[in-house]
């Protein structure tokens, strides 16, 4: 693994008793492509929000380019380079797709300070234009956000995050909400500029085919710890995380499998 | 490309997007200076041709729409202000102090010392304001303005409910004879309506002006993009009481005479019902609806005194239930290009 972007040490964190996250120390490397999976309230979301500071750790460390983040706000996180999606899409519903990516776009470029320069200059909406277009919505710019369709929306989502170029981007289900063909597909839209950028991913994905196929490296969580944390296949065949988060126990056969042994 | 949305229902073709699209923006004229100017001129030539008392009624409403303006500031990031009378008075009351007690006669150090004086007390009460929304947002700025309201009316040495006399202004260190007083305050009136509805209109079309309609859609997005929410309030908050403390000088200085009833709930009530009247969607509006409401309660006060509670209240109902953005909305109708798709 190349040099880590984010570390955390024993990061704790309860609400009203229940522990959401129990110590959690892992590491995320440079370009690196992780999937975290879980079953609900297995401390997925609670871990992404600890991260981009959106809730306070009640213990431990993280650290995002050897710096301690852990006391400071999401907007401060998020200018340090730190991105972050939402499992349902944070948009400007009522302005158009193009005026979310040029907002997105000045205030990345730390253009929220300016007052006599307009927003939208020639140079502005060719940039925003070519934000969309990496992430396939150049066709809905004009388009009010509210009518978009639910994969779009988490498109849009996500490019507005990562218009200021993060060295680390955290997904909220990026796939969820959109139907089984098109997940594969959505996926591919937003990884790709994504790794083009180098950022290192992390994404909270329930489909384990999404992970399969997309992560190089997975942690599963259970109960506020990591289960698991390695490769793909070595999580998902992992007894514990085949009992807790797959759902598939060990010696649970498919019905094909079931089927075979009744021929047999 | 359009694997990732098979056709649906909720799917534009994309053939229209595009023809809508890209030239949209480049296309798009904006009239709004060379409007402005003609609104400048109209009312100069206004000035000279028709009698006093209309200029004069013309004049208030100038003054009132520079507060409206302020107020369609704070309208566009979602906040509205119950309490913008506080600055109004608070201007006001500059102008006659600073007069009596400080001898500052001079009207543009007026001006320049009741604004000063509005952003300093904007500031401070908006560290406070600027954390709350909606009907607390709203009820805060209420509970302000009839703080200073409640403290003017007990206060004997400021006249209390009768108010207090303001002293006439002078223009570059010469008193005016009361005619042309009141013709040089319109002619600045106007002047400054003018670059203060230019200055505005450039900033409202800034990031830091136009993050106002992003703070009013989603809050928590523009702080995860890294921009802070409670300072772009603040400074909006901070603007909007200035542009209020510029309005309640120039009024203070037409009528001579300033009282508790300017920090009354019931004048920052008309601003919003200015803001509302004539809509938020431009700078002009707020203005438009200035004036409508002072032409027509002029003429209403005298000729249907006690229809004009009545008429205000039907006029409002008819602008909420027909027009919700206001009369500017009707211009902005006509050029609308059918961008909402996918319904």
């Amino acid at each position: 693994m190349t040099q880590s972007v984010l570390e955390t040490s024993g990061l704790r964190k309860s609400f009203a008793g229940i522990l959401a996250l129990d110590g959690v120390s892992v590491a995320i490397g440079e370009g690196e492509l992780v999937g975290i999976i879980g079953a609900n309230g297995a401390g997925k979301t609670t871990f992404v929000n600890v991260v981009t500071g959106y809730v306070k750790p009640d213990a431990g460390a993280i650290r995002f380019m050897g710096r301690e983040i852990s006391r400071l706000s999401p907007r401060e996180i998020t200018r340090l380079g730190v991105a972050r999606s939402f499992q349902i899409p944070q948009l400007f519903l009522e302005l158009s797709v193009l005026d979310n990516a040029l907002i997105a776009l000045a205030v990345a470029a730390g253009y929220e300070r300016v007052f006599l320069r307009p927003l939208k200059r020639p140079q502005a909406l060719e940039q925003a234009r070519a934000l969309l277009a990496r992430f396939k919505l150049d066709r809905y710019a004009d388009y009010r956000c509210a009518t978009l369709p639910q994969g779009a929306r988490k498109l849009l989502d996500i490019a507005m995050a990562t218009g200021g170029h993060p060295k680390l981007v955290l997904l909220d289900e990026p796939t969820s909400g959109v139907s089984k063909d098109e997940k594969f597909a959505l996926m591919d839209t937003l990884l790709a500029p994504l790794a083009q950028s180098g950022a290192g991913v992390m994404f909270v994905e329930h489909d384990m085919e999404i992970v399969e196929r997309y992560a190089h490296r997975v942690i599963a969580f259970h109960e506020g710890r990591v289960l698991a944390d390695g490769e793909p296949k070595s999580v998902l065949a992992d007894d514990k995380v085949r009992a807790f988060v797959t759902g598939t126990p060990a010696n649970a056969r498919t019905r094909d499998e079931r089927r075979f042994d009744a021929i047999a | 490309m359009s694997s990732a949305f098979p056709p649906g229902k909720s799917m534009p073709t994309s053939s229209t997007a595009e023809a809508a699209g890209v030239h949209e923006f480049v296309a798009a004229r904006d009239y709004t200076a060379l409007a402005l100017t003609l609104g400048l001129i109209g009312a100069l030539l206004c000035a000279t041709f028709v009698p006093a008392y209309l200029r004069f009624v013309l004049e208030l409403a100038l003054a009132n729409g520079l507060v409206a303006m302020g107020l369609m500031v704070l309208m566009r990031a979602g906040l509205v202000s119950f309490g913008q009378g506080l600055y109004f008075c608070i201007g006001g009351y500059t102008a006659a102090l600073a007069g009596t007690a400080l001898g500052v006669r001079d009207v543009f150090a007026l001006l320049a010392m009741g604004a000063a004086v509005c952003a300093l007390v904007g500031f401070l009460c908006g560290l406070l304001i600027a954390r709350y929304r909606e009907i607390f947002f709203a009820m805060l700025t209420l509970a302000f303005t009839m703080v200073l309201y409640g403290l003017l009316v007990n206060n004997e040495r400021l006249g209390s409910t009768d108010g207090y006399n303001v002293l006439p202004a002078r223009f570059f260190a010469s008193e005016l004879s009361p005619d042309k007083f009141q013709l040089a305050l319109f002619v600045l009136t106007c002047a400054l309506v003018y670059v203060v509805a230019l200055g505005l209109d450039r900033y409202l079309r800034s990031p830091m002006g136009y993050l106002g309609e992003a703070i009013r859609e989603n809050e928590l997005r523009v702080e995860y993009l890294g921009a802070s929410v409670r300072r772009l309030v603040l400074i909006k908050y901070v603007i909007a009481g200035a542009l209020a403390g510029l309005g309640g000088v120039l009024t203070a200085l037409a009528v001579g005479h300033v009282d508790p009833d300017l920090a009354n709930w019931t004048t920052s009530g008309e601003f919003l019902f200015m803001a509302l009247l004539g809509g938020i969607e431009h700078v002009g509006a707020p203005l438009l609806g200035a004036i409508i409401l002072g032409v027509v309660r002029s003429y209403a006060l005298e000729y249907v005194p006690y229809l004009w509670q009545m008429m205000l209240g039907a006029t409002m109902l008819a602008i909420i239930v027909f027009l919700p953005d206001g009369l500017w909305s009707i211009m902005k109708r006509r050029q609308k290009v059918g961008k909402t798709v996918g319904i």
